[in-house]
């Protein structure tokens, strides 16, 4: 019984709910095929929220996400322009290094400096994307200038779904994995739980912090390659605004932004729910300009909802302080 | 966040001085930067110690700073609003609607601040009424907001404001005095005197330290973010006049991304992003040295996307400058 009230339990009932919906006037919207190609499109979103969501479990944000992916996956593009006949497995570990390499700059700030995540994200935010620019004075790279098999990769079928979706797949499971059963996972919700509580447990709150960030930032670097090699172009403002969309992923899947509390599965499933959205609209005819502002009132509707189920049932002695904590 | 709060407090034997407190202020550290960077730029470029030049400068940074006072505030009482940006383009959406239908001028004037009260009761009344936290209510609204704007606007823009209206954004007081500017000095005093010489001022630092013992001294914290949120929002509906009149159009892309760059601007002054200290000279002084820094920059021909590149380094070096040197001083000593 309380599976079914869980808040996945519910969001995954609004995610069918929506899909049943759209159903109705479009059944194919509904078929095999479809369905895997919106959950290939929503595989950016769902490998960028893993990485968020360790980084907010810990009572952090990354607003660099998109940045990072964009620099990252610019640095390939050129890697591969330079290099056509390098083999995917390389830039696959250059695109991982790269991002872990500018998450660990985030960490760094936050560990040793102790400067609030959200400054620290805000800056290298706008720095990594002025380096794209410093590195091509504006200019994009197109399709033809890429090799087939870097932008096949990502796109190549592989048991009826693309790679992109697979890698989806392999970094939701891993995840899974590592949070339930790996120290790195459980000192993670440990740290956002209580730092204190896990100081006096032996965990080193920066240190972990720190892993968070490197874990977002080479999710981030291997999504850059994966998109830019998706889309055939980088450019500056690829992914622009798409932290945005991440965080709001976790924040539907019920990860609290104030740290401690979020599961792998919820993740997931709030990154579906905006790529069901974001595909279902321009097939029920509603402008895409809709997009915006249901993602908008869908974050709300999410914390609201959360925070009523989440909120501790305590003795209220001074009524009004109720809100005030 | 930090565990600073449970390290033991360093009380000096003897307190320094005003003088000698005031000398090492962030705000005479800011100011310093900005001296500077003025007489940098005004090596650097021919063209820059002009008074039509300098004046063309302070556009730089009016409309940004107007938010960022009550920015300043409200994140010395511990909260944040990401929206802002948006606020301004459904404020300037709600505008031309307005004009299609015939308004003039000061019902503009009046359709502009409205449409920021309302967005900054809504922000408001969420925090406070249902206890959500700011940084991921304003994230939503931030979308919501700009996403109401996409639904009327579409790919399509208003033009065609009245005359009378592009005085805010184009007209000047005296001289190169613009009216921006007027506006600018006048919202600096007025917050600079609401902060820090009056009760609410010492309301909003007191509910940024510590809100449950602020409440229990008997502010009403709800009431002083309530308040907040709505001058935050009425400030974005007087940028966004502001900036529709300087434009003379809108889109719905209008402002995207300003409120990083108020973000930074408040940052950059002083205030704790965590809450419970800031002062109003530090943001004036810090808008002054953004507002120099892009254009000295633009004088030299440096695109607007490099110069973000040093407002993201002015951004974490000046919080992680002292720092260093604290560190580097403990571990000399």
């Amino acid at each position: 019984m309380t599976h079914l009230k869980s808040r996945e339990a519910i969001l995954f009932g609004a995610i069918l709910g929506l899909l049943l919906v759209v159903a109705t006037r479009f059944p194919g919207f509904v078929a095999p095929e479809n369905l895997i190609a919106v959950f290939t499109d929503t595989s950016p979103l769902i490998v960028l929220a893993m990485g968020q969501m360790a980084v907010i479990l810990t009572r952090c944000i990354d607003l660099s996400v998109a940045a990072n992916l964009a620099l990252t996956g610019m640095v390939c593009a050129m890697i591969n322009v330079a290099a056509p006949d390098l083999p995917v497995g390389v830039i696959l570990t250059v695109a991982l290094a790269m991002g872990a390499m500018l998450g660990a700059i985030n960490g760094i700030l936050v560990w040793k400096l102790s400067i609030p995540p959200i400054v620290v994200t805000l800056g290298t935010m706008t720095i990594f994307r002025g380096i794209i620019f410093l590195l091509t004075e504006g200019k994009w790279i197109n399709a033809h200038e890429m090799s087939p098999q870097f932008t096949g990769f990502p796109r190549a079928d592989l048991l009826g779904m693309p790679v992109l979706g697979w890698i989806a797949v392999l970094v939701s499971a891993v995840m899974l994995l590592a949070m339930a059963r790996t120290t790195l996972g459980r000192s993670i919700y440990a740290v956002g739980g209580n730092p204190h509580a896990a100081v006096y447990t032996g965990i080193d709150v920066g240190k972990t912090q720190f892993a968070a960030f490197v874990i977002s930032g080479m999710l981030a670097g291997l999504t850059g390659y994966l998109w830019v090699a998706r889309y055939s172009v980088a450019y500056v403002d690829i992914a622009g605004g798409f932290e945005l969309d991440v965080v709001a992923a976790c924040v539907i899947g019920g990860v609290s932004i104030a740290g401690g509390a979020g599961t792998v599965v919820g993740t997931l499933l709030g990154a579906l729910f905006l790529g069901v959205v974001k595909n279902a609209l321009p097939v029920v005819d509603i402008s895409p300009f809709w997009q915006l502002a249901i993602s908008g009132a869908a974050i709300i509707i999410a914390v609201a909802f959360n925070a009523q189920s989440g909120r501790t049932k305590g003795r209220v002695i001074l009524k009004s302080a109720e809100h005030a904590q | 966040m930090s565990l600073t709060d449970n390290a033991p407090r360093h009380i000096p034997d003897r307190l320094r001085s005003p003088l000698q407190d005031r000398l090492v202020s962030w705000e005479s550290l800011l100011l310093a930067v900005a001296i500077a960077i003025f007489i940098v730029n005004s090596l650097a470029s021919p063209y820059f110690l002009n008074a039509w030049n300098l004046s063309d400068a302070t556009f730089n940074f009016t409309e940004k700073a107007m938010i960022a006072f009550a920015m300043a505030l409200l994140i010395i009482s511990g909260e944040i609003d990401l929206s802002v940006a948006a606020i301004i383009a459904l404020a300037s959406t709600a505008m031309g609607v307005a004009m299609e239908m015939g308004a003039g001028t000061p019902v503009l004037v009046l359709v502009g601040l409205g449409t920021g009260l309302l967005c900054g009761a809504f922000n408001g009344a969420l925090v406070t009424k249902l206890g959500l936290p700011s940084i991921v209510v304003t994230i939503g609204t931030m979308s919501l907001f700009r996403g109401i704007s996409y639904i009327i606007l579409g790919d399509g823009a208003f033009r065609g404001y009245p005359s009378s209206f592009s005085w805010f954004g184009q007209g000047y007081v005296f001289w190169v005095i613009s009216v921006e500017f007027v506006i600018f000095l006048v919202l600096a005093v007025i917050f600079g005197v609401v902060l820090h010489k009056t009760n609410f001022g010492r309301m909003v630092y007191a509910t940024g330290n510590n809100a449950t013992g602020a409440l229990f001294s008997g502010v009403r914290v709800d009431r002083v973010k309530m308040i907040l949120f709505l001058l935050t929002g009425l400030m974005s509906g007087l940028a966004a006049i502001c900036l529709t009149s300087r434009l003379g159009s809108t889109r719905p892309s209008i402002a995207s991304g300003m409120e990083l760059e108020v973000v930074t601007m408040v940052v950059l002054g002083g205030v704790n992003i965590l809450g419970g200290s800031g002062s109003i000279p530090g943001v004036v002084i810090a808008a002054f040295v953004m507002g120099l820094v892009t254009f000295g920059l633009g004088l030299l021909n440096v695109p607007g996307i490099v110069m973000s590149i040093f407002i993201g380094l002015l951004l974490i070096g000046v919080i992680a400058l002292p720092r260093l040197w604290t560190m580097w001083r403990k571990r000399a000593g």
